[in-house]
């Protein structure tokens, strides 16, 4: 009788989690589609055609910045924790707590800390170089942990068998570990893009909302320097200026499609990486 | 020169000239050159002249073990053990399990040096080097290779396996890398069944056939001894009698050092057997003897399966 209720129940479960994903995006694409015109993807913002272009635009340059600097870090710290540190040491237990409490702070003091730091202390201002560099200290625990989740489940065979023929430390983490791990690292990955595209409050402290294509073309290295909006500020600002909902929706109908392209590319990349390996 | 020897000097050196080209079929390998090293020195007049009545080829200890002691933190796992792994010949090390069998095996290419708390005292040598303080570890692996208990090939394809031996230690060349591929493949007698397949993953092989890939990666990197820990325990009898096939025609050219459960494997395919107890070393004789005529009481009762 339990076993029949516990069945139930947790049938209940997968349903209704995935009633409320199917309902959301259906709202948000009945709202939006509708509104998805040509002059929403003009290469200029204005007030009239709220385009969303610039904001999509920085949002891919914010996130490949932040990636760049969270993902080498990340699965540095995570191999050393893993195959370098003597396990259970001191050191590997200071740093596993520390980024499982990073990992809980709220985004929003990860961006009063950008704020205060980059913003005001090293005085980048708001700009592309402070939200990316606050983004990325606030998605390097999610690569960490993912990392070393994806390094533990590798075989001891493989570091075995590695170091049985002779091959050092690194060549074995390298050739032995690190590939077998990969698709897990991407999961990591992906996770921590999904939080730089969907971050909001830390940016609006960090990077601002000036709806301009970060000018590279003119200005180089210096367009780091300047404010920006990505596609999730941008909403943030559209709708709490009430004045464009329909063109809110659209916005994220588009936020919703860069994330799922995203993903799949990843998980295509992905299985193609392990494929090659098996 | 000759002539300052006595007509008996010049004899045992005579047969201590033939016995290696007797025993060891120069294999076209870096192994050629060190086996080839070893047997220029036993044959010099020099050493004729120390050792004159010193034994044929055959009795040289390749690995020597001395007062051995081993913890693993508290744990006593290995008490003063000395013992000879004589050149080209299968040496077996039996026992119950937890009796420091394998652990014997892992000391001697340092793989125990990757287990905390791991304490080791006495001396092992390899061709009179010790392993711990004159030799590098890696170079050590090298040149002893090891086959576990578990098919373990790495997840990269059938040819990545065996060739990765090779490149880490240098070995660029294709056309290198192509030969000693085949060659270790052909001696560790799979080459037939995977030659048309080199380049799919290893893991889609048999458990009997990724043990035998994972012989063939320790070969590729022309080892001098091979350590296998109960290599042929996770696989079907049909695959267990190629390996042990395998290792019977290994011994011409590899010092082979096996831990086994199972004694009739030790007698099928060692020359010489230790016996082992409680992190003890019992006994250590030719196989024949240890098996049908123990000098130990604990030797027998195991033998003849009153234990284990």
């Amino acid at each position: 009788m339990t076993s029949k209720l516990l069945k139930a129940a947790t049938y209940a479960g997968a349903i209704l989690s995935t009633l409320a994903l199917v309902s959301i995006v259906g709202y948000i694409l009945i709202q939006g589609v509708p509104h998805l015109t040509p002059s929403l993807f003009a290469w200029e913002y204005t007030s009239e055609n709220v385009s969303l272009m610039p904001a999509l635009i920085s949002t891919l340059i914010m996130a490949a910045l932040s990636l760049v600097m969270a993902v080498p870090v990340g699965v540095a710290s995570a191999v050393y924790l893993v195959e370098y540190a003597r396990p259970g040491s001191r050191f590997v237990r200071v740093v596993r707590v520390t980024t499982e409490t990073l990992q809980g702070i709220p985004s929003i003091i990860y961006g009063l800390f950008g704020l205060l730091f980059f913003t005001t202390a090293l005085g980048w201002g708001l700009s592309l170089l402070s939200g990316a560099c606050t983004l990325a200290i606030m998605v390097l625990p999610v690569i960490m942990r993912t990392t070393e989740e994806a390094l533990l489940a590798v075989p001891q065979s493989y570091r075995q068998g590695g170091f049985a023929l002779g091959a050092g430390r690194v060549r074995t983490v390298f050739r032995c570990v690190l590939p077998s791990a990969l698709p897990g690292i991407l999961g990591g990955v992906l996770l921590a893009l999904g939080r730089c595209v969907g971050e909001v409050a830390a940016l609006l402290f960090t990077a601002g909302t000036v709806a301009q294509i970060p000018s590279f073309g003119t200005e180089g290295i210096f367009a780091l320097f300047e404010s920006c909006r990505t596609l999730a500020v941008h909403m943030y600002v559209l709708a709490s200026e009430g004045l464009h909902l329909g063109e809110t929706y659209a916005t994220s109908v588009v936020l919703l499609v860069m994330v799922v392209v995203l993903n799949t590319l990843t998980n295509f990349a992905a299985k193609k990486l392990s494929k090659e390996r098996r | 020169m000759p002539t300052m020897l006595s007509s008996r000097q010049t004899a045992a050196s005579a047969a201590t000239h033939a016995a290696p080209h007797a025993a060891v079929p120069t294999p076209a390998t870096s192994a050629a050159g060190s086996s080839a090293a070893h047997s220029a020195r036993a044959v010099t007049p020099h050493s004729a002249h120390i050792h004159p009545t010193s034994e044929p080829q055959l009795e040289v200890a390749k690995m020597r073990v001395e007062h051995l002691d081993l913890h693993y933190g508290s744990f006593h796992a290995l008490k003063d053990v000395s013992v000879d792994f004589p050149k080209n010949q299968v040496t077996a090390l039996i026992g119950p399990s937890g009796c420091g069998k394998s652990t014997l095996l892992k000391t001697l290419n340092r793989m125990n040096d990757l287990v905390d708390n791991c304490r080791i005292e006495g001396a092992i040598t390899l061709d009179e080097d010790n392993i711990r303080h004159d030799l590098d570890v890696n170079d050590l692996r090298r040149r002893v290779g090891m086959v576990f208990q578990q098919p373990s090939p790495f997840p990269m394809s059938i040819y990545e396996n065996v060739a990765f031996g090779p490149k880490t230690h240098g070995i660029k060349s294709r056309d290198e890398l192509d030969a000693i591929v085949e060659q270790s493949l052909r001696d560790a007698a799979i080459w037939d069944e995977v030659k048309d397949r080199l380049k799919k993953s290893a893991l889609g092989l048999s458990g009997g056939q990724q043990q035998r890939l994972c012989i063939a990666r320790a070969l590729a990197v022309h080892p001098e001894v091979l350590l296998l820990d109960e290599s042929t325990s996770a696989l079907d009898p049909i695959s267990t009698a190629k390996i042990e096939e395998l290792v019977i025609q290994l011994k011409d050219r590899y010092t082979v050092i096996m831990v086994t459960h199972n004694m009739l494997q030790a007698v099928r395919v060692s020359d010489k057997t230790a016996f082992f107890l409680m992190g003890e070393m019992i006994e250590c004789e030719d196989t024949q003897t240890l098996f049908t005529n123990p000098t130990d009481k604990r030797t027998a009762d195991y033998v003849a399966g009153r234990f284990g």
